[in-house]
């Protein structure tokens, strides 16, 4: 119970510093703000002083830093930092909209890269320096180094080109209808799911390998276990530890993972938002959006080593 | 007596192995990181000789009479579809992907292992506070933090290679703590120290050659994963600005525009990102294995 109190207090930490972070970075490094949105993307813009000034104002960009530091935090907390530069929309309005997209892609994705990457894996593991063990090195190498993006737009050209297929136009939400959703879905999810699953499978390898030398995979063995049994209720279960580990690891790039998906596939999650945003020099969204990713992904990796307390209790008495 | 057995053993020591047999017999033991080597040397080189590969063909050089003319004898992997030669852009291109790979891991090396190996050798406040920074940067996935920075410093080759440079930081600098911690745990260290050598002296003679390797390591994934980078937000239009022949921007916009007509515009520059960061890849596993025998094959 300590452990899991300490694990849960520590995070508070990680998350004012991770919200100083964005902060300042938006704040300090780019000058000014409210000079930079006159000028416009294009960089066209020749503002006078006087309508800097004003914008300034009205951002409260002319009030000192840990005032608006706070003044922020609060918004956060109160699910009010104000509207959208662009579509002056609540900030939140807007990001509640497109989370549940960007959660379902990345949950699912995860799910997906599990059962892609644990049989082969095991396959890699068992079958120790035979061809499918090459084959699934490289297949699962192939998954860290191709980009997502391209095969999300390789799978769009082949099911386009050869099965005249395209998804359906219009976002469906999963609750309302879930076929429609799940046609949206499924390519983007497998897209990530690919790349993650690489990541994955190479460690359920070098994990298993390393626990099928252990002597009681090798009394399992001689009680008259079939290979199965010893490979699935002794060795794998006992192998899953770092694999779970490193699944938290790699939430960072499903989670990052999923602004590159949701570009390619044209849904409309907070990924999408932010890369519309950054373009539109839409400030408050970019720097809220930033803020709700680390937050997701602080919580997963938060669930990650919670999860992993419940499943070794030796570090639960550390 | 002696004199004669040393002459035995000299008659009967098989011959020492030349170089190039030395070459073969580490490639043997690792094909697959000798792939990788191959790929890596060729990409090097056509980038280098750039001018030469492509037999002076200019990447910029629009044709509009040659648009998106399919893979040819003319063309051997087509034009785009403003007739610029896509072979010679994607040659162009491994020099902006080497570019922003040597010096985004530059950064991040020169950064990171600064703050490893100052956080783990003087301990207390420094370490406490550098690892708060480090917790800071990690708390972002790479990309949305790459992004933010981009949204702040801006669009262009050099934000982009600087952000993939500062998001890779926080990785180094905790390899090269774990790593410094190890070696000041050895008695070599204690021993130097109490002989007077200064904080600097043993940084850079003692603790730094000891930790080259994992260092090493880490710094060839990271080649893979800051090319892999700037391809993604080149292609999210936040990266190398066109009409810079970067692989990521070659893929965004009219590629996809195109797509159905000229398919070979969305697969040739993939493959060579591809190739790349595999080739990356590869090479840090090879590498690992070598420096580390114990996880050789797993």
């Amino acid at each position: 119970m300590k452990y899991f109190a300490s694990r849960v207090a520590s995070l508070v930490p990680t998350v004012l510093l991770a919200s100083a972070g964005i902060f300042l970075l938006m704040r300090v490094l780019p000058g000014d703000v409210a000079k930079m949105m006159l000028i416009g993307p294009e960089g066209t813009g020749t503002p006078r002083p006087e309508d800097i000034a004003a914008l300034r104002a009205q951002l409260g960009l002319d009030r000192p830093l840990a005032i608006q530091y706070l003044d922020w935090l609060l918004g956060i907390v109160r699910l009010d930092v104000g509207n959208s530069l662009v579509t002056r929309q609540p900030v939140f309005t807007e990001l509640f909209r497109a989370l549940p997209v960007t959660l379902e892609l990345g949950l699912m994705a995860t799910l997906t890269s599990l059962v892609i990457s644990i049989p082969l894996g095991v396959v890699a593991a068992v079958k120790r320096g035979t061809w499918m063990d090459y084959a699934a090195r490289i297949f699962s190498l192939a998954g860290l180094s191709v980009p997502t993006f391209w095969v999300g737009m390789l799978m769009i050209l082949v099911l386009v080109q050869f099965f005249h297929w395209t998804a359906p136009l219009g976002y469906a939400e999963l609750l309302d209808d879930p076929v429609k959703n799940m046609q949206q879905l499924i390519w983007p999810i497998m897209a990530l799911g690919y790349a993650q699953a690489g990541l994955v499978s190479r460690l359920v390898r070098s994990s298993l390998l390393e626990v099928l030398r252990e002597d009681y995979v090798r009394t399992a063995r001689s009680k008259g276990l079939k290979e199965s049994d010893v490979i699935v209720r002794h060795a794998l279960r006992n192998s899953m530890l770092p694999v779970i580990t490193v699944i938290g690891l790699g939430l960072a790039n499903i989670v990052g993972g999923t602004v590159i998906v949701e570009t390619v596939f044209s849904l409309p999650g907070v990924g999408r938002l932010m890369v519309d945003s950054i373009n539109k020099r839409d400030y408050p969204v970019v720097q809220t959006a930033t803020f709700i990713f680390a937050l997701v992904f602080a919580l997963a990796n938060l669930s990650v080593d919670l999860l992993y307390a419940v499943l070794d209790p030796r570090l639960r008495l550390r | 007596m002696a004199v004669g057995a040393a002459s035995a053993q000299v008659w009967f020591a098989p011959p020492q192995p030349g170089r190039l047999q030395r070459i073969v017999r580490v490639a043997r033991r690792n094909p697959l990181g000798a792939a990788a080597f191959v790929i890596l040397l060729l990409m090097t080189l056509m980038s280098v000789f750039a001018p030469i590969v492509t037999g002076g063909v200019d990447p910029y050089a629009i044709s509009t009479s040659g648009r998106l003319q399919p893979p040819g004898p003319g063309h051997i992997l087509g034009t785009d579809d403003l007739g610029r030669d896509v072979f010679t852009r994607i040659v162009y291109g491994g020099r902006i992907s080497l570019w922003v790979g040597f010096i985004s891991v530059g950064i991040s090396q020169g950064i990171g292992a600064t703050l490893g190996i100052v956080g783990a050798y003087k301990g207390g406040w420094a370490d406490f506070a550098i690892q708060r920074v480090v917790d800071a940067l990690f708390a972002f996935p790479t990309i949305i933090l790459a992004l933010a920075i981009v949204a702040v410093i801006g669009r262009g080759l050099i934000p982009v290679t600087v952000a993939v440079g500062i998001v890779s930081t926080p990785r180094v600098a905790r390899i090269a703590r774990a790593a410094t911690m190890s070696v000041i745990a050895q008695p070599y260290l204690e021993a130097t120290t109490c002989m007077g050598a200064t904080s600097v002296r043993v940084i850079l003679r003692h603790i730094l050659p000891n930790i080259m390797a994992p260092l090493l390591v880490i710094g060839t994934a990271g080649f893979g994963g800051a090319i892999l980078a700037e391809a993604s937000l080149s292609f999210l239009g936040l990266g190398t600005p066109p009409p810079q022949p970067s692989w990521g921007t070659m893929l965004s916009g009219n590629a996809q525009l195109y797509a159905r007509s000229a398919p070979y515009l969305a697969i040739f520059p993939g493959i060579a990102i591809s190739l790349g960061v595999f080739g990356f890849n590869l090479l840090g596993d090879a590498l690992r294995d070598i420096f580390d025998p114990r996880l050789r094959g797993s």
